[in-house]
């Protein structure tokens, strides 16, 4: 980060910085790790800064709650170029990139009607394998319904929207 | 002989099988098919509980499940229908799979949701036979197509095969598609309209597998290559839209004129059958149809798996 914008948040004392989150997908990041604002943690989100790498990017600070290498990973399905600061006495104390899993479960839906997954009341959770990491694709494990990065963004705006 | 590889497996996809386990199944279907002739069937499976859980209506797979258990000495329990299981009371599908687990050796199940069969795999102890999963999966149609193109020509490696139909709902095609990527076959044409294309998983299987394959729309354009023409019904039940169906049926049709003008002697038609008119009844004395035969075929693969998967000393 540089001293620009670190100006634009303050440092957190202990917690999670997520940077070098592609621009404009900051809130997808925190969809992904179930944070809505109402858990009473610190958030603070930071979209569009100038990125060395990316050109433009997102950086999403939580502070309070360091993330677990499941929900870190969860991340690279959106956000293949972040990276993970954890935070401790105000200083990042280890850095991680994120790497995606071999099976996907339970963070997004097939988008196939008549998929097992979809049918109500069966005590099962949508899975996934990686098929290809970029440009992402999914298949279910289920079904075979291979799914790919539009698909998940729009389920995790579309569940951004039920929550709101 | 005792087979270590097979006891106790579970069928839900064409895919879950090896060639060698394909020609093992094969070799004991023929064994089978010559006992049958023969009217002389051990009972491999008396003692045994084979369930057809068939949550979807279906006549022919159901009864030659039903047909090959028997003949092995096995009794039969199961239900044909939703309405007939306690799913129409509210059960899930979990716990009817739970019952019949506690209650059969193994599990034939049919269902109209894909990835149904596998679910119920990961459920029961038992092992689970997938018998047709809404549009995805229908491996021992597949099994038996193979064996049936087996017997017809010797080999399965080696020649052109066209697939002609609903190749985006229709299980059979999907499976037979699928299990034609275990062997090498010299070209393969999937024939359909282009809303009925094959699916993108379908697809990227025979990529990785290497497949020579290519879409077209017309039979005409390519009939005069082929093998095997495997014809498949366009299914109304399975279009989510009836517009989209309006827009593809009847969009083909074989006729005995049109393979005499077109095809080489030794083509031969599958077709896993019911159809309803894209096969003109005058093939079916032609030297074309091996349908029958085909559908004749299911009984001893079908005893061949059941077999194995039970563990009796084929």
């Amino acid at each position: 980060m540089t001293p620009s914008e670190g100006l634009l948040v303050r440092r957190i004392r202990e917690g999670t910085v997520i940077d070098h989150i592609p621009a404009g997908r900051a809130l997808a990041v925190l969809r992904i790790l179930g944070i809505t604002g109402r858990e009473g943690l610190r958030v603070a989100v930071v979209m569009n800064v100038e990125s060395r790498r990316l050109g433009r990017k997102d950086i999403v600070k939580v502070e309070g709650r360091h993330l677990s290498s499941e929900e870190v990973n969860r991340i690279a399905l959106i956000a293949p170029s972040a990276t993970i600061n954890i935070v401790k006495g105000y200083q990042v104390i280890e850095k991680k990139r994120v790497k995606l899993p071999s099976v996907i479960e339970g963070i997004v839906a097939c988008t196939n009607p008549t998929c097992i997954t979809r049918k109500p009341r069966e005590p099962l959770r949508p899975r996934f394998r990686i098929l290809a990491e970029r440009p992402l694709q999914l298949q279910c494990t289920y079904c075979g319904t291979i799914i790919d990065e539009e698909d998940v963004l729009e389920q995790l705006e579309e569940a951004g929207e039920e929550r709101r | 002989m005792p087979r270590g590889n097979w006891e106790g497996r579970d069928a839900i996809s064409i895919l879950d099988f090896t060639r060698d386990d394909l020609e093992e199944l094969f070799d004991v279907a023929a064994r089978m098919k010559e006992m049958l002739q023969r009217g002389r069937v051990p009972r491999l499976l008396e003692g045994r509980i084979v369930a057809l859980a068939f949550f979807e209506p279906s006549t022919r797979t159901r009864l030659s499940f039903e047909t090959a258990a028997k003949r092995l000495g096995a009794e039969t329990i199961g239900f044909a229908g939703e309405e007939a299981t306690s799913l129409a009371k509210g059960e899930n599908l979990a716990d009817t799979i739970r019952m019949l687990d506690g209650y059969a050796d193994a599990i034939v199940i049919r269902h109209r949701y894909e990835g149904s069969a596998l679910y119920a795999a990961e459920v029961a102890e038992k092992p689970v036979i997938n018998a047709g999963d809404g549009k995805q999966h229908h491996p021992t149609q597949a099994m038996l197509d193979l064996y049936t193109v087996k017997e017809l020509f010797g080999t399965i490696d080696g020649l052109v095969y066209g697939v002609l139909g609903d190749l985006r709902f229709g299980r059979a095609a999907s499976s037979f598609i699928l299990a034609l990527t275990l062997y090498q076959p010299r070209k393969l044409y999937l024939i359909s309209p282009p809303l009925l294309r094959a699916r993108p998983e379908v697809r990227a299987r025979l990529d990785e597998a290497g497949i020579d394959y290519e879409e077209v729309s017309k039979l005409d354009d390519v009939l005069g290559e082929l093998d095997v023409l495997y014809v498949t019904r366009i299914q109304r039940e399975r279009f989510p839209d009836p517009r989209e169906y309006e827009k593809v049926r009847g969009s083909y049709r074989v006729t005995r004129e049109l393979l005499e003008r077109g095809a080489k002697p030794e083509l031969r038609v599958l077709h896993p059958l019911p159809r309803v008119d894209e096969i003109a009844a005058n093939v079916d004395s032609s030297r074309y149809a091996a349908y029958f035969l085909q559908a004749r075929n299911g009984v001893p693969v079908r005893m061949a798996l059941l077999s194995l998967i039970l563990g009796a000393e084929v």
